[in-house]
């Protein structure tokens, strides 16, 4: 009765985190490729919050929420891309968790003029085993470095992508997806899988 | 300018209802949660009776009659995700809407053809 034969096609969703530290311009690059003005939303502060939110004296206090940016990207009826930028402030790791669930992978921007930012979005994909590609934003006035300075900067792991790009432009951040796709798809295969 | 009743009222402040009355004071559904990129949609059965609940009910079940995100439902409602989430629940114990996708959880391993899919997709850009 519910499934009629008219039912729309099924729709896949799907979705990349954008990560790296306060300010290093994650929703820059979210809204240079969206359809949609990165739009926010926001996420209630459960329990588990617990231990990174001290709680205590007010348990039951459990909607004190955070703001998170997200962008979409419709390639057909069927299948539908998010991007995610997800929370600078490090109390909100809790939401990490939920929002590299089923995620294909990370984008972690990072800034030259401070690329310690980025250490702890490296750290977390890193323990999580999520694939992820590191994309410098060439701020004006930064120093240019060779992506694979940065790369050992970073103690990358090798095979980690490092890009230059401008997290205003559509075709860089397009590039820089594109990269984390590919990343992701020889990450996916068997033979390094088991590596 | 500075008294502590000013800090309540700013452009982010929002609607004047407290968005978890809504819900009366629910912070999640019951049952399952609903992940934030699952697709949801109304199963077509007739509401009935199950509207009593509030014009936020009626108004994510209208929007449920193609299938929809729940993070898009809740950008698009302007309400909080937490809030979102407890009103499907209430209109899945009605049995009104259902998760028609969710991710993949097992392996915890993307899908090779969603991948190239998404791929084609973007280089088409």
């Amino acid at each position: 009765m519910a499934s009629a034969p008219s039912d729309p096609p099924q729709l896949v969703t799907t979705k990349i985190l954008i990560a790296g530290g306060f300010g290093v311009g994650k929703t820059t690059m979210v809204g240079s490729i969206s359809e949609i003005r990165p739009l926010r939303t926001e996420e209630p502060l459960t329990d588990r919050g617990v231990g990174v939110d001290d709680l205590s004296g007010v348990e039951r206090k459990s909607t004190t929420t955070v703001a998170m940016d997200f962008g979409r990207i419709t390639f057909n009826e069927r299948l539908v891309l998010y991007l995610f930028g997800t929370p600078g402030q490090e109390r909100f790791w809790f939401m990490w968790d939920e929002l590299a669930l089923g995620a294909l992978g990370a984008v972690v921007i990072a800034d030259t003029r401070r690329l310690t930012d980025s250490f702890p979005s490296i750290d977390y994909f890193e323990r999580r085993g999520l694939p992820f590609v590191v994309a410098v934003n060439c701020f004006d006035g930064a120093d240019r470095h060779r992506a694979e300075d940065i790369a050992i900067a970073l103690d990358l792991d090798s095979g980690v992508p490092v890009l230059l790009c401008d997290a205003r432009d559509r075709e860089s951040t397009k590039e820089v997806l594109v990269s984390l796709v590919e990343h992701v798809m020889r990450w996916e295969t068997p033979e390094q899988a088991s590596q | 300018m500075s008294r502590s009743g000013d800090q309540w009222l700013d452009r982010e402040a929002g609607p004047l209802v407290r968005p978890y009355a809504m819900t009366q004071g629910r912070t999640r559904p019951s049952g399952d949660s609903f992940d934030l990129i699952a697709v949801v949609a109304a199963t077509g059965e007739p509401a009935g009776e199950a509207l009593r609940y509030s014009p936020e009910h009626q108004w994510v079940l209208r929007r449920c009659e193609r299938p929809v995100s729940v993070v898009d439902l809740a950008s698009d409602a302007g309400l909080p995700l937490g809030v979102v989430r407890v009103v499907l629940g209430d209109l899945r114990d009605e049995g009104l809407v259902r998760v028609v996708a969710t991710i993949e959880r097992s392996e915890g391993r993307a899908n090779l053809g969603v991948l190239r899919e998404v791929l084609d997709g973007l280089r088409a850009l």
